[in-house]
C-alpha cells in the first residue's frame, strides 16, 4: 500500500453544487467570487454588504416580486435565469414604472453544474443590462438531492412610477381599444414541446424579454394608457378575463385579430391547448380610449417588441366580467379562464 | 395544404351554410357521436349558425366521459400502490372518483404520470424493470390499435412489469342503444372521423339499414361538420337513409387494416359499463387469454372493486341526447368544472364543459 507523500487538500475547485456552497463558508465564497461576482457585480453587489442601501427617486415607487421554477431550465429561446429578469421587469413596467434594482435568490439542487449555473447567471446579467437594471442583492441556498428540481430563482424588484401615469386593471371603459403586442403562445408550447416527452421536433422558441423599453415609448406618447398587462401564465385568455372582472366590463375580442405563428398553432392543434390559455413571457395587452390607439399601436409597432401588434378588440358595456369572442365564422363564444394544468386531451 | 386552414375557411363554410337552410324544410335532430365534433361545434359556435329547424344532439363519444365509476376506482387503488407507476392520458386524471381523482392520489405521493401515447407507458416499463408501470388503456376504437400494439410489443419483449387497466368501448353498440331506447329523437348521425379512421364504416351500414337512420362520417373542423350535417339533412328531407362519406381524406371503407388487425389479436369483444348509460352487451374490449398476464385487474387483483353513481348526476341522459346540457338543473349552479358532478362536466371533450366553456350564462 502506498501513502500519498503529502497530505491531501480540501477541494475547492468542484465542478457541480455542493451543500457547502451554501453554509455561508468558504466555499459560499467560491461561488460567489467564481461564479456571482464576474458577470453581475456593480457598485452595490461590489460592497458584498447583507443589503443594498438606495437612493429612489421622489415620487411612488413600484415593489414586485416572483419565483421562476420553470422546467427545463434551458428551453429554445432563452432560460431561467432571463425569464427571471424580465418577468419582474416587465411586472413593474406594465404597472407605469421604471424598473431600477432587483434582487435574486437562489435556491440550487446539490449536484446542479457549476458550469450550468454561470450560463444562467450570465444571461441573467445580460438580460439587467438589457433592460438597464442592476440585480443589488442577492442570497444562495442549497437544498440536498431531490429536494428542489435543478434551479428555482426568486427575483423581487422596484421601479419608479412614471409621473401622471395611472395604469390599473380597474381603469377598463366601454370603447377602449385593446391592443396586444404580438403573436400569443410562444413561451408555453416552446416549453410544452421542450418538456414532454413529445415524439415532434418544433421550432417554437419563447418570447423571453424585457417590455420596459416599449412601455416608456408608449407612455411617452400616450400617457393616459387606461391598463397594461403582460399575459404570462393564463395566457391572453386569463389576463382579458381578469381585466373585465376588475373593471366590471365586457370585452370583446375577434378571432381573426389575434396573431399565432403557424408551428405555435400546429402544436396546441396536436395537444388540445388553445393558443389563448398558454402563457407568454413577452408580450404586453394594454387598453387605451380609441381615440389613441392608433398612436400608441405606431409606436409599438416602431419597436422590436412591439412590431407585430394589433388591435384584438374593444371594451364594452355588456355581459359584465365576461370575455366573448366573434369567431371567423360569425358566431360568438366565451374565452374562459383556463382551468388548472393543462392536459392535453386524448382523442 | 394544411390541413387546418382549408378546413376553416369562413367563405366555404358560408356557401354550406347557405346550402344548408337551403334544403331544410322541417324540423330534424341529428346527434354528432363524437365529443370532439361537440366541442369544435360549440366552439365555433355552429349550433348558432344552423336553421332552427335543425337541433344537433351531443352523443356519448367522449371516452372519459363513459369511463365507469369503478374503472377510475380501480385505477386509483392501483395508482395508490407503493411500487406502482400509474400512467395514463390527461384527461383522465381530473375525473373524480366518488372521494377522489388521480391528481390527489400523486399529491399523497403516488407516482402518477401523463404519457402522450401508451409506447411512452411501455418504454418507461423498459426504464423502471423494478417498477410496476399501467397504463390506463380507455377510449374508443380510436385509441384501442396503439393500447393493444403496446400489449403486443410487451409480450414480443418480455417487459412483464407492463400492465394495462382496459375500459375500452366502441361506436356501433352505443348507436345501436340510442335508437333502441323508448324515448330516442335521434334522426341521423354524423359519426365520429376518427373511429371512423380506424374501423371503416361498412359496420354502419346494417345500422343505417335497420334503424332508417343517415349517418355520415365526418372530421372536426367546421367545414367537415358542415359539410356532414348538409349531407345528413340531404338524405332525411328525401327520406334516404345511407351511410354517406364526408371524411374521405381520412376515412375508407374498410378502415386501417393494420389496425384493426392488431386490435382483434390483442383483444376480444365483451359486455362494458357505461358511465351514466349502463351495460351494454358486446359493446367493449378486453384482453385476449394469451395477454391475461398484461391485465391490470388481474394483476393488482382489483376486479371486486365496484362503485355506483350518484343519482343526482343527469350526465347518463346529456350523453344519450335525451337532456341538453344547460337543461339540467345543477348546470353551472351545483356542477361546474372546479366542482363536477360528472364526467361530462370534467373532460373537455364532455358536451357540459363545452357549454360551461363557451355558453355558459350568455346568448349569443
Amino acid at each position: 500500500m502506498t501513502i500519498a507523500p503529502v497530505c491531501p487538500a480540501p477541494i475547492t475547485q468542484h465542478e457541480t453544487v455542493q451543500m457547502a456552497h451554501g453554509a455561508g463558508g468558504r466555499l459560499s465564497q467560491v461561488l460567489m467570487q467564481r461564479v456571482f461576482m464576474p458577470h453581475l457585480h456593480n457598485h452595490f453587489l461590489d460592497l458584498l454588504d447583507d443589503q443594498a442601501k438606495l437612493d429612489l427617486p421622489p415620487g411612488r415607487t413600484a415593489f414586485s416580486t416572483d419565483t421562476y421554477v420553470v422546467s427545463p431550465v434551458f428551453f429554445p429561446g432563452g432560460n431561467i435565469g432571463e425569464l427571471a429578469v424580465n418577468g419582474t421587469v416587465n411586472d413593474l413596467a406594465v404597472g407605469g414604472a421604471r424598473p431600477l434594482y432587483l434582487s435574486a435568490g437562489f435556491v440550487l439542487e446539490e449536484g446542479f453544474p457549476l458550469a450550468d449555473l454561470e450560463t444562467i447567471v450570465m444571461s441573467m446579467a445580460a438580460a439587467a443590462l438589457k433592460a438597464g437594471v442592476m440585480i443589488v442583492t442577492g442570497d444562495t441556498k442549497v437544498v440536498g438531492k431531490g429536494q428542489c428540481d435543478r434551479i428555482f430563482i426568486n427575483t423581487a424588484g422596484v421601479g419608479a412610477i412614471r409621473e401622471g401615469v395611472d395604469l390599473s386593471c380597474r381603469n377598463l371603459k366601454p370603447g377602449d381599444s385593446l391592443i396586444l403586442s404580438g403573436s400569443v403562445g410562444d413561451h408555453g408550447m416552446a416549453i410544452m414541446t421542450s418538456r414532454q416527452n413529445l415524439s415532434f421536433q418544433s421550432t417554437i422558441k419563447s418570447d423571453s424579454a424585457s417590455l420596459n423599453s416599449m412601455i416608456a415609448e408608449v407612455l411617452d406618447a400616450v400617457p393616459g394608457v387606461h391598463a397594461m398587462r403582460d399575459p404570462t401564465r393564463g395566457g391572453v385568455a386569463a389576463t382579458l378575463n381578469e381585466l373585465a372582472a376588475a373593471s366590471s366590463v365586457g370585452i370583446e375580442i375577434n378571432e381573426t385579430a389575434i396573431p399565432v405563428k403557424p408551428d405555435v398553432r400546429g402544436a396546441c392543434e396536436l395537444l388540445g391547448i388553445d393558443p389563448l390559455h398558454v402563457a407568454n413571457e413577452g408580450k404586453l395587452v394594454l387598453a387605451v380610449a380609441s381615440k389613441d390607439a392608433d398612436r400608441v399601436l405606431e409606436v409599438m409597432r416602431a419597436t422590436e417588441e412591439g412590431r407585430d401588434a394589433v388591435i384584438i378588440g374593444t371594451v364594452v358595456d355588456d355581459h359584465h366580467g365576461m370575455v366573448v369572442m366573434r369567431t371567423a365564422f360569425g358566431s360568438r363564444r366565451i374565452v374562459d379562464l383556463p382551468l388548472g394544468e393543462q392536459l392535453p386531451r386524448i382523442c | 395544404m394544411k390541413y387546418i386552414d382549408e378546413y376553416r375557411d369562413p367563405q366555404l363554410a358560408r356557401n354550406l351554410l347557405a346550402a344548408i337552410h337551403r334544403v331544410t324544410t322541417r324540423p330534424w335532430t341529428i346527434m354528432e357521436i363524437c365529443g370532439g365534433q361537440t366541442h369544435s361545434i360549440i366552439r365555433n359556435g355552429i349550433d348558432q349558425l344552423l336553421p332552427d329547424a335543425i337541433e344537433l344532439v351531443h352523443g356519448p363519444g367522449c371516452p372519459v366521459c363513459v369511463t365507469p365509476l369503478e374503472s377510475i376506482e380501480r385505477a386509483l387503488a392501483i395508482a395508490a400502490e407503493k411500487e406502482v407507476i400509474f400512467t395514463s392520458f390527461g384527461d383522465m386524471l381530473r375525473v373524480p372518483g366518488s372521494s377522489r381523482d388521480l391528481f390527489m392520489v400523486r399529491s399523497e405521493g403516488g407516482d402518477v404520470r401523463i404519457v402522450f401515447s401508451p409506447l411512452d407507458a411501455l418504454q418507461i416499463a423498459r426504464d423502471n424493470p423494478q417498477k410496476e408501470v399501467v397504463f390506463f388503456a380507455v377510449g374508443f376504437e380510436t385509441t384501442a390499435p396503439a393500447n393493444a400494439m403496446a400489449v403486443w410489443q410487451a409480450a414480443r419483449e418480455g417487459v412483464e412489469n407492463f400492465s394495462v387497466l382496459v375500459s375500452q368501448v366502441m361506436v356501433p353498440p352505443a348507436m345501436r342503444a340510442i335508437l333502441s331506447s323508448p324515448g330516442n329523437r335521434v334522426q341521423g348521425f354524423l359519426a365520429a372521423g376518427h373511429v371512423c379512421a380506424v374501423m371503416g364504416y361498412e359496420e354502419y351500414e346494417p345500422v343505417a339499414q335497420e334503424f332508417h337512420v343517415p349517418i355520415v362520417p365526418t372530421g372536426f373542423e367546421p367545414v367537415d361538420l358542415l359539410a356532414g350535417i348538409l349531407a345528413t339533412v340531404e338524405q332525411l328531407e328525401v327520406g334516404r337513409a345511407e351511410v354517406v362519406n364526408r371524411y374521405a381524406r381520412v376515412v375508407s371503407r374498410e378502415g386501417n387494416r393494420a389496425a384493426t388487425e392488431i386490435i382483434r389479436n390483442v383483444f376480444e369483444v365483451i359486455d362494458r359499463q357505461w358511465r351514466g348509460i349502463g351495460m351494454i352487451p358486446a359493446s367493449g374490449f378486453g384482453l385476449r387469454d394469451a395477454y391475461a398476464r398484461f391485465d391490470a385487474e388481474k394483476k393488482f387483483n382489483v376486479s371486486h372493486i365496484c362503485a355506483s353513481e350518484s343519482p343526482l348526476c343527469m350526465s347518463g341522459r346529456v350523453l344519450q341526447g335525451a337532456l341538453k346540457p344547460d337543461g339540467c338543473p345543477a348546470f353551472a349552479k351545483e356542477c361546474t368544472p372546479e366542482h363536477p358532478l360528472g364526467a361530462t362536466m370534467v373532460s373537455s371533450e364532455g358536451a357540459c364543459a363545452a357549454y360551461y366553456n363557451y355558453h355558459r350564462n350568455f346568448t349569443p
